[in-house]
């Protein structure tokens, strides 16, 4: 790097120079930065991802565990008891294939709202584009969702299910509910860091927020126009998305996760610019 | 155009220091209040804005203005809550100012504190990566000097430990290993050096004295005195958030020390959960005497100077090792002495208020500021109670009459101590026999009292 710097020094005869001086309003969100601390993010994202499960007898299992014992007690629950309608598809494997996203989706609210206190003291020691710590957070979550959607896979061969075309959209839904997680997480946790009620509320979030989603019963419970509106809710579109995918539901949920798409999108900018606008405060009331 | 590494223009930081709210005048304001508190909160939370409140405003720095040149390493001191670590917070953009600017050209490189994101559970190697990529290193540097870090840290054979299993001092040692590598072109570094035991903190100081030594531009912040005076020709002297001297070193240390910013005769901790120490004993004060008996900061170098500790002791049945550092103003370590007094040697301390007075001698120590440093040991096992550096200081002056070792001669003597030693002179004639001098030559009688 220092040779890196000498070498633009010798090409343009001027070191680069760097100017420290207050901000005001909306600041840019300056991505190149961001793109620059590349290898920042991911330290922190292999970090989080080694001592996740360190010192625990189960390890990495628990990644499996925890959306698996949801479905099981959900299944009891609502599919066999309840007697929820599951758009004609086993109850276990229709809230399971909910569950996977879902778990991404709100293991990544939390941890990255819970991120910026725990490592308020980095926060007050080191610059670093802040956006990395909650960004890390959320993309951690990519291998624990991983091991779950194995476990997805391996239901779908007991129920003989087979996979069609439509799968492909996986990724395409992954990173929409990576898009939400991380937009929610950046208001999350601009916010906590002054306001540490964020951190009780958070987990309020995640439970209301599984019921107002189609986690423990089918958006098809709603008829149109409102099944098309409920993709307000970004996760609605993510799992009727993964159920439409993976197990062939036959509502191919479009305008309802077109709505979602743009839903994240505006969370995730408005999410961004309220975040850097709060991080110039960041180390001096962690 | 300026050359400059660091240009600071006017730099200032403000905080709000909010006091809790108390002016409700009825039960229903008070209520009321509280159910549109969230709302209002929320629009203030939105806009960014701070909680309301009696906001009272406070400048933790205030027109800061300073340039640095390329390769120059230059010292902060000043009281804590000078502004000294603002200022360095702002220069690394971990907080921003809210007036002024500062252009700074080159890669910057910050160390405010060793092992920064350290994660006990990952292992040393695995640290290096993680606490050098923070820094700001690249992987490709870290991979390149890994091994370098390594011999310097002293941890080759626990690198695949987690270093939740290291020692304190080996885990210190890593992290500053890992800072000490960093390859930046501007410095900023935070009183880093104040870690670690003795041999480490010289190592360290070695290794940043190298590092200036590679043209490398360094702002250094410390309470530590002698550090200041021999790894910086220049220092910044901060004190109510305003840079009130900058010069050459040892005059602004001088500065510092005398004027009553920093150390001085006495010092006294009436607080005594303020105090160094712990449950065991704490330090109430340290003065430095004149034979005389008052608490001086100005003694004539042929006179004795007492430094006296008083202290407490909470918990009885230790045995008590008192002792002081001294230093001088270059920074070097003239000496550490511990309590002799054959009255308390080996025996255990009931509990209560104490003083422990050492003597130097006159006419030992040289001419210029000493800086003392007041510690305690109980035994067994050995355990520092407290050590306090820069705790006193005075000031030992020597006069141009011919009965001080200096013998009347002009100009800079140079050494640490400059004791009056008993000389004897025979003169052997142009035959080899030793001849008699005349009565009035010499005087043998006022040898050094050493």
């Amino acid at each position: 790097m220092l040779t890196e710097v000498q070498a633009r020094r010798a090409a343009t005869g001027e070191a680069p120079v760097l100017r420290i001086e207050p901000s005001r309003g909306w600041s840019a969100l300056r991505l190149r930065e961001l793109w620059e601390y590349r290898e920042l993010l991911f330290f922190f994202v292999w970090r989080d991802v080694k001592v996740r499960y360190k010192q625990t007898v189960l390890g990495a299992a628990w990644a499996i565990l925890q959306p698996f014992f949801t479905m099981v007690v959900f299944s009891l629950i609502f599919g066999r008891y309840a007697k929820i309608d599951s758009d004609g598809l086993p109850y276990p494997i229709f809230s399971y294939a909910a569950l996977v996203p879902w778990t991404f989706f709100a293991t990544g609210l939390q941890q990255a709202t819970a991120g910026m206190v725990t490592h308020a003291n980095m926060l007050k020691k080191v610059y670093f584009p802040r956006m990395a710590l909650p960004i890390a957070k959320v993309l951690a979550g990519v291998v624990d969702f991983s091991l779950a959607f194995v476990v997805l896979i391996g239901m779908m061969l007991y129920y003989g299910i087979v996979p069609t075309i439509n799968t492909v959209w996986v990724p395409v839904l992954l990173l929409l509910a990576l898009v939400t997680s991380l937009g929610v997480s950046l208001w999350m946790a601009a916010i906590n860091v002054r306001y540490r009620d964020v951190g009780y509320l958070v987990p309020f979030i995640v439970q209301f927020w599984m019921y107002a989603t189609p986690v423990v019963y089918p958006a098809s419970i709603f008829p149109e126009p409102w099944r098309s509106l409920y993709g307000l809710n970004p996760m609605a579109g993510v799992i009727e998305g993964f159920r439409w995918a993976l197990l062939g539901t036959d509502t191919a949920p479009g305008p309802l996760i077109g709505l979602s798409a743009g839903v994240a999108v505006v969370l995730l900018v408005s999410g961004a610019f309220y975040f850097r606008r709060m991080e110039r405060t960041f180390a001096d009331v962690a | 155009m300026s050359h400059y590494s660091i240009e600071a223009v006017g730099l200032g930081k403000r905080y709000q220091i909010v006091h809790e709210r108390n002016r409700y005048e009825t039960m229903r304001d008070r209520l009321a209040a509280t159910f549109t508190a969230p709302f209002r909160q929320a629009g203030r939370l939105l806009r960014g804005q701070p909680a309301p409140g009696a906001a009272e405003e406070f400048w933790a720095l205030r027109e800061a203005s300073f340039q640095v040149r390329p390769g120059e390493v230059v010292g902060i001191i000043g009281r804590n809550g000078a502004g000294k670590s603002t200022l360095l917070k702002i220069l690394t953009r971990i907080t921003e100012p809210s007036e002024g600017h500062a252009d700074i050209r080159g890669r910057v490189g910050s160390l405010l504190e060793v092992g920064t994101g350290f994660h006990p559970e990952l292992t040393g190697r695995e640290n290096v990566f993680l606490n050098g990529s923070i820094l700001g290193m690249r992987r490709f540097e870290i991979a390149r000097r890994f091994d370098e870090i390594v011999a310097f840290a002293e941890v080759e054979k626990f690198l695949d430990t987690p270093v939740k299993h290291y020692s304190s001092g080996m885990y210190m040692r890593l992290a500053f290993a890992v800072a000490a590598h960093l390859e930046p072109e501007v410095l900023l570094v935070d009183e880093v050096l104040a870690v670690g035991d003795s041999a480490f903190q010289k190592k360290c100081l070695d290794k940043m004295e190298a590092v200036g030594r590679d043209g490398r531009t360094i702002l250094f912040v410390s309470h530590n005195m002698p550090a200041i005076t021999r790894l910086c020709p220049r220092t910044l002297l901060l004190s109510g958030g305003r840079i009130i001297q900058d010069g050459p070193s040892q005059q602004v240390v001088g500065t510092y020390l005398s004027s009553g910013l920093g150390t001085t005769a006495a010092r006294v901790w009436n607080d005594p959960a303020q105090a160094p120490g712990d449950e065991v004993v704490r330090l109430r004060a340290v003065r430095v005497r004149a034979a005389s008996g008052e608490a001086t900061d100005a003694l004539d170098i042929r006179q004795p100077v007492g430094i006296e500790l008083e202290y407490e002791v909470l918990r009885a049945g230790l045995t008590l090792h008192p002792h002081f550092t001294l230093h001088n103003d270059e920074g070097v370590f003239v000496f550490s002495s511990f309590d002799q007094d054959p009255a308390w040697r080996g025996q255990t301390r009931p509990a209560g208020r104490y003083t422990s007075t050492a003597w130097i001698p006159g006419n030992f120590l040289s001419e210029g500021t000493c800086i003392i440093g007041a510690g305690l040991l109980t035994a067994p096992p050995q355990v520092l109670r407290f050590y306090e550096r820069d705790v006193v200081a005075f000031q030992v002056i020597d006069s141009q009459d011919e009965d001080t070792a200096r013998g009347g001669l002009a100009g800079r003597i140079p050494g640490v101590v400059r004791p009056r030693l008993n000389w004897q002179t025979q003169f052997f004639g142009a035959n080899g026999h030793a001849v008699a001098l005349p009565a009035a030559a010499g005087q043998p009688s006022r040898e050094a009292s050493l």
